[in-house]
């Protein structure tokens, strides 16, 4: 709209006011940032935040379980039933702990590599790890799952090879052991990017003025290294905590009997109960926890980092 | 356009004009269906459209309980039929979601199985909410390799001796096994019918399946997926369809199935018509032209299940070579006896105390077996 400063009197309608107007935006910039800002602001609130208090709104609902309609009446019922029903504990424990193990395990299988990659390695070996790190997520992510299915399962790939060297089986297939090996390879590269940006940022002068100091390998590592790297361990685990937290596909595909997420309870309450209010009402149980989550990381500086 | 151009279009729009104008005119109309994958093929929908000019818009879903969702979506004015299985149709019915209708008005209906006439499952009272299609028992499935002595009893997935090589469906109605097997074991609760439990016999069911859930390797949720635990030999004995079978034993892989001693349950598939359709005749013409032989062998083939007609036989083995004795299209009745078709459970199971346990409950006790 701005622009219409430079055109030539009389080729609009009304030219005065497109100059009045061109020249409000002008002189008060904050007229034009919202101008720019209020389109996808709208569609922010109207998409993302309304689908989201909707589904915070349905939660206070119930269904009659023999129409199967939805009775618009405000209870707690739901949360109750979470509150007082022994397995939806268990289920919302095992996800936050295994979102928390994989969480820790990316942590601390991204740290070496992502240090290899920022520190070490020249920058054409840089460039392939790049690749290498990219390249799962071209994958469909079902097919990775399945990849793993066939490495874990009893005559595949991880038992084949331990027979091989005499070491008797893993039966590792369709337990919350398989799950938490799967979560860790599929997240991984989410937890390495970030904690390769933070590492790459530190100035190679921080180092060498902590060995001028006669700080050696290890006490460089904890003093500024680690310190300085934390913000991109923390964003990362935003994204492997999350991401597990979320996810209801891979209990599905290696989980064994007693491998339900919320994701799980969530998808039969809609889709074999047709209680849509009850799955609504536990998946703001992933949502208080993501949260505080978000608190603690905001704390911690992540969001510097991101 | 040149002159080539309009003479072709002008032959396209003859060709498109003709059935629907030469044929039956007046008779035309719209079903809009919700059916299983497989349901509405082509093979025969095409030649239904092409004689009564009545159009099929399918709908396909995952589960009964999507069915049922989607039957009352919209007011129920939505969707003309639906190819219910039997733990949906009560529900339905019940819900007033479908209409009674008129055997007399499907020719075909005379030919079918007794069983198939008035099962529990959609006829009510004496009315018929729907016509019988296909059906299909659960079977025992194990591996012949590692399984031996073949099992007679459905005690091998109750039995530590398999243990962390069982399989079962991860379905509610899943429950009804475990009753079924209970019935015949345990006489004393006195389960009559594996739908129909009152709290202290679901109470022992349960207790069942949370003695068996260690013994399992996992709650399968499709049929690919035993398939694959079967391969993998992350199974060798568990709960499965005839489909799983037939399709492991055409990739060589050692398995068999098999009715055990106790009975066993099964699915019982239903077209029923939405109680507020406004295209009835073509409903009827559609629940005319599936029940007819040669669309009952078709459909049978194509799914792997068995049709409800007893004529259906000779054409299937037409189409496929020793297919009617392999899916039991011919069995005897004696068969059909032992096999408890899936219904939805309800509280009042027909003992005047409305006290029996209802689907939600079957849920909630799956959901907790699972944890």
């Amino acid at each position: 709209m701005a622009a219409g400063l430079d055109e030539p009197q009389g080729l609009g309608q009304h030219p005065g006011a497109r100059h009045r107007i061109g020249g409000a935006l002008w002189r008060r910039s904050w007229l034009k940032a919202l101008a720019v800002l209020l389109p996808p602001t709208g569609a922010f609130l109207a998409v993302y935040v309304a689908a989201l208090v909707a589904l915070f709104v349905s939660a206070f609902w119930t269904v009659d379980s023999f129409t199967g309609l939805t009775i618009h009446h405000w209870t707690l019922a739901n949360f109750r039933e979470l509150w007082h029903g022994g397995t939806y504990h268990a289920v919302a424990l095992r996800t936050i702990l295994i979102a928390a193990a994989v969480t820790v395990t990316d942590a601390i299988i991204a740290f070496p590599f992502a240090y290899f990659m920022a520190r070490v390695a020249t920058p054409r070996m840089r460039a392939v790890l790049f690749v290498l790190v990219l390249l799962p997520l071209w994958a469909s992510y079902l097919a990775r799952v399945y990849a793993w299915q066939l490495i874990l399962s009893s005559s595949g790939l991880l038992n084949w090879s331990l027979h091989k060297l005499g070491l008797g089986s893993a039966n590792l297939i369709y337990t919350n052991t398989a799950m938490w090996i799967v979560f860790s390879y599929i997240w991984l590269p989410f937890m390495i990017l970030p904690v390769y940006a933070a590492l790459e940022r530190i100035p190679h002068s921080y180092i060498e003025a902590s060995r001028d100091l006669g700080g050696k390998g290890a006490r460089t590592l904890r003093s500024v290294i680690l310190p300085l790297a934390l913000p991109g361990i923390v964003a990362g685990s935003i994204f492997t905590f999350s991401l597990t937290l979320g996810d209801y596909i891979t209990p599905v595909l290696v989980g064994g009997t007693s491998s339900q997420f919320i994701g799980n309870v969530v998808y039969d309450a809609v889709n074999q109960s047709s209680n849509l209010p009850f799955g609504a009402a536990f998946a703001v149980v992933p949502l208080a926890v993501m949260g505080a989550y978000l608190l603690i990381a905001r704390k911690l500086g992540a969001f510097e980092a991101l | 356009m040149t002159k080539p151009m309009w003479a072709l279009m002008a032959v396209f729009a003859v060709m498109l004009a003709f059935p629907a104008a030469g044929v039956t005119k007046q008779q035309g109309g719209t079903l809009n269906m919700i059916a299983w994958e497989g349901y509405l093929q082509p093979q025969w929908v095409t030649p239904f459209q092409k004689s009564t000019g009545c159009t099929v818009h399918p709908k396909y879903a995952g589960s009964s309980d999507e069915m049922v969702t989607l039957m009352r979506s919209g007011g129920g004015s939505q969707y003309d039929m639906v190819s219910a299985s039997g733990d949906a149709s009560l529900r339905l019915i019940y819900g007033k979601d479908v209409q009674a209708v008129d055997p007399s008005k499907v020719p075909d209906f005379k030919n079918f199985g007794k069983t198939f006439q008035s099962p529990p499952n959609n006829t009510v009272g004496g009315k018929h909410y729907g016509i019988s299609l296909q059906w299909g028992p659960n079977t025992l499935m194990y591996n012949t390799k590692k399984v031996t002595p073949a099992p007679t009893s459905w005690s091998s997935i109750y039995d530590a001796k398999y243990k962390g090589k069982v399989t079962v469906p991860d379905n509610p109605i899943q429950i009804a096994d475990a009753a079924l097997y209970l019935s015949k074991t345990q006489p004393s609760l006195g389960i009559k019918d594996p739908y129909e439990l009152n709290s202290a016999q679901f109470n022992a069911t349960i207790n069942l399946l949370k003695r068996q859930k260690p013994l399992v390797k996992k709650y399968w949720a499709t049929a690919g997926q035993e398939m694959t635990m079967f391969k993998n030999g992350d199974a060798v004995i568990g709960a499965s369809w005839p489909y799983q079978t037939n399709t492991l034993i055409s990739q060589k892989a050692p398995v068999k199935d098999l009715v055990p001693k106790e009975g066993a349950t099964g699915w019982l598939d239903t077209w029923m018509v939405s109680a507020h359709t406004k295209n009835i005749d073509c409903a009827y013409k559609w629940l005319a032209w599936v029940s007819t032989p040669k669309v009952q062998a078709e459909q049978a083939i194509f799914f792997g299940e068995t049709p409800v007609n007893s004529k259906a036989c000779p054409i299937m083995n037409a189409l496929a070579k020793g297919s009617c004795a392999q899916y039991h299209a011919n069995a005897p009745l004696k068969y059909f006896k032992q096999i408890h078709f899936w219904k939805t459970p309800i509280a009042d199971c027909g003992n005047g105390q409305k006290n029996c346990m209802d689907y939600t409950k079957w849920q909630q006790a799956w959901t907790n077996l699972k944890g």
